[in-house]
């Protein structure tokens, strides 16, 4: 089985300004499809499922969030990583009226439902130490930022490369 | 004991989901316990309520459910994981 996961600088947004979340998910998703990576419809599906059912987590030293939706949006897995100038309210996943000021997103696109288990256990894994999420709140260099979740995450076999 | 059916729900049953079920699997181990594990859409609870002993869920959920219902936004975060696990490990050794 092929699961190498899209991830590289092109899908690393840094310094990112946006005034709801609604535009954070538009850009991201934005990038996304001007490399083919999702469909048309993954924008208004992952704005849909965000307003639904939030992915703000309450992280350790910064929040982030970890929007998614369904795999029929999605032409190939990947991760993109925004990191936001300043915070953007996401809903808190979970409840139904707490927001939270989140600065670093992690845009899931997922082509296959319950898979990447060990990815995403990595991910998690980065979203509870407080020192890698507040290295790539501040690294500037998004080569940087690359290596180091490379290092944190298994991503499969690296496609994207030159 | 009779085996539980566990319903592990989150908005799209992609990604949560199933980082919760990878949590809960080990945890079934560990304990011996003899459960059935379900990944879902938190849409389709409504079709497990006659079989399901429990949810755990990261999605919110506003509807009452014959069993009870354990948020496990705490798997993701890694901030208060111990004390969910015990709340689910309760609920399972039943």
């Amino acid at each position: 089985m092929v699961s190498n996961v899209y991830f590289n600088e092109s899908v690393i947004l840094l310094n990112m300004e946006a005034a709801s979340k609604e535009e954070v998910l538009e850009k991201m998703g934005d990038n996304l499809l001007s490399q083919n990576l999702v469909k048309e419809s993954f924008i208004p599906a992952l704005i849909a499922r965000e307003e639904e059912y939030a992915t703000g987590l309450p992280t350790a030293g910064v929040a982030v969030a970890i929007p998614h939706t369904d795999v029929e949006h999605v032409q190939r897995k990947a991760i993109s990583v925004g990191v936001l100038k300043e915070a953007v309210e996401f809903g808190v996943m979970g409840d139904d009226k707490e927001t939270i000021p989140v600065r670093i997103v992690f845009l899931l696109a997922m082509d296959e439902a319950h898979s990447q288990l060990t990815l995403l256990q990595q991910l998690m894994g980065v979203f509870q130490t407080e020192e890698t999420l507040m290295s790539i709140l501040k690294e500037e260099n998004k080569t940087n930022i690359r290596s180091l979740l490379e290092e944190k995450l298994d991503f499969g076999v690296l496609e994207g490369e030159n | 004991m009779a085996k539980k059916q566990v319903l592990v729900a989150c908005g799209a049953g992609i990604a949560t989901s199933t980082v919760v079920n990878g949590a809960i699997e080990e945890m079934v181990k560990e304990n011996n316990l003899n459960v059935d594990l379900v990944q879902i859409k938190i849409a389709e609870v409504g079709g497990y309520v006659d079989t399901a002993d429990l949810l755990v869920t990261t999605a919110m959920t506003q509807k009452d459910y014959p069993f009870p219902v354990i948020n496990a936004r705490t798997f993701l975060t890694g901030i208060g994981t111990e004390e969910t696990k015990k709340e689910i490990l309760q609920e399972l050794k039943k």
